[in-house]
């Protein structure tokens, strides 16, 4: 009994430490991406990086999960003869739910575990300790350009989303099982309002930081073998996925 | 690891720290330019105990160390050129061609002219060594550190290693600390040996008083025999 309660002490005080730990390098790299000088062309690098490198599946995974809502929401709308609302329905879905949260999947997917592995691997091969000995901050070279690039690339990636997965749902809709065009445009106008977006755009921003803040953290403490590489590759992917649901939980419940 | 290390370095001179593979050299490395903290005890550099710096005046003090790493841990996505111009751009107000011109000047001091576009994955290991070298020399420091410069190449390159930290030694007149285990060759470049064993510094002289020892330690070291006070199997 007594061993059970040492295991589950032990368990939890680590989880602590290992959470406080997290939190300190989150305020440091945050602290040090607006501290001069700023550091533009790897701004841009991991601009590219995270946002045009993940345009292809992000317009992929777009058009596909608007064309799912399409025929999901006519075959559910058509219960209360509310086909008409489907504009409305994609839309609202897209721009407060599956556009930010899908989107940031993608990216968590495509980016933060290349993130998460490249750290790892210059931890590794002491390459973050011979930034460490050039007298260069590796939390201000290497994390914080790749928080202000997830910043400024996200919430792009997921505009781009709703508006393909809004195509998407169009073309099923419309197109195929025969909702008015007309309806479909008009339900979404009168539906749609200024918060609807904010709040997409505000899960977005945030959904942002959570993945560059794991991965990167993942990384940069990732045991310096191979077998900790890609240890740190696969915990870093899942813990985004699960911090991306419950702040998007939370959110949800404070925005609505 | 390291049970009670006291060790003085002469400013100016080369001085080798030897002891078998896993016995704690580089970690004794790392705690010279604070890169690891010890549990207890002190590192003074001109009588200033770096553990005790704040992050500021550490980085501060760190600029004044060159380190070569074993594998060079040179930034595999900048060619050699950037990899050695990188802590001129970083931490230097220098232009780019004055920048340029001094890593020209690093590469053929070390054997690699005519190889700065290539990158890291592109050179062979005495290659990254000599770029990791050139790096660590750019800014002049007055410490450069050295961990294990010569392990993994072979005996020809190794002493063409030995030699190149003995030219460079000469030509900037840095303190030099080497960590390695391939003797004798870092006798010759050498201007003390300290030999680290079970967590101490077992002894510490200039070279030819060490070679001389009659200590049993650094005779089982020397010979490479199995039996003695260095506990291996």
């Amino acid at each position: 009994m007594l061993s059970l309660l040492t295991h589950i002490g032990r368990f939890t005080l680590r989880q602590l430490s290992e959470m406080g730990r997290m939190f300190l390098f989150l305020l440091s790299a945050f602290t040090l991406a607006f501290r001069p000088p700023a550091k533009i062309r790897l701004i841009i690098h991991h601009i590219k990086t995270i946002g045009v490198d993940s345009l292809s599946v992000v317009l992929l995974s777009g058009f596909f999960t608007g064309m799912v809502m399409g025929f999901q929401g006519y075959y559910s709308l058509r219960k209360f003869n509310a086909e008409s609302w489907l504009g409305s329905a994609a839309a609202l879905g897209l721009l407060r739910e599956l556009g930010p949260v899908l989107s940031a999947f993608m990216v968590t997917g495509r980016t933060g575990s290349a993130m998460a592995a490249e750290l790892g691997t210059m931890r590794a091969t002491e390459q973050i300790d011979a930034l460490y000995s050039m007298a260069i901050n590796p939390i201000k070279y290497l994390v914080s350009p790749r928080i202000i690039a997830s910043l400024i690339a996200m919430p792009l990636l997921t505009a781009i989303f709703d508006v393909v997965g809004i195509y998407g749902a169009y073309l099923v809709g419309v197109g195929l099982l025969g909702v008015s065009s007309g309806s479909y445009f008009s339900g979404m106008e009168n539906s749609v309002v200024f918060n609807d977006v904010y709040s997409g755009y505000m899960k977005s921003l945030s959904f942002g930081l959570i993945i560059t803040w794991v991965c990167c953290y993942k990384g940069f403490h990732a045991p310096p073998r191979a077998t900790g590489v890609s240890q740190a590759t696969t915990e870093s992917v899942v813990l985004s996925f699960v911090l991306i649901l419950v702040w998007d939980y939370f959110l949800t419940s404070v925005m609505l | 690891m390291l049970k009670g290390v006291n060790l003085d370095f002469t400013t100016g001179k080369i001085t080798t720290i030897v002891g078998t593979s896993g016995c704690g050299k580089t970690v004794l490395l790392k705690h010279l330019n604070a890169l690891l903290l010890p549990d207890r005890g002190e590192v003074l550099v001109e009588n200033v105990d770096i553990t005790k710096l704040g992050q500021k005046e550490l980085y501060k003090m760190r600029g004044r160390f060159g380190v070569l790493f074993q594998a060079a841990a040179l930034l595999d996505s900048m060619t050699i050129s950037d990899n050695i111009a990188f802590p001129l751009r970083e931490k230097t107000q220098m232009s780019e061609s004055q920048i340029r011109k001094k890593v020209e000047e690093r590469l053929d001091q070390v054997g690699l002219e005519n190889m700065g576009y290539k990158y890291p994955a592109e050179l062979s290991g005495g290659m990254k060594k000599r770029a990791g070298l050139a790096r660590a020399l750019i800014m002049d420091p007055e410490i450069v550190l050295f961990d294990e410069p010569t392990t993994g190449l072979d005996p020809v390159l190794a002493t063409g290693i030995h030699q190149l930290i003995a030219r460079t030694q000469e030509a900037f007149g840095f303190t030099g600390v080497v960590v390695s285990h391939t003797i004798p060759q870092v006798f010759e470049i050498s201007d003390y040996i300290a030999i680290l064993a079970n967590g101490v510094i077992e002894e510490a002289k200039p070279t030819k008083e060490f070679q001389a020892s009659q200590n049993p330690v650094v005779q089982q070291f020397i010979k490479g025999t199995i039996e003695g006070p260095i506990q291996v199997l």
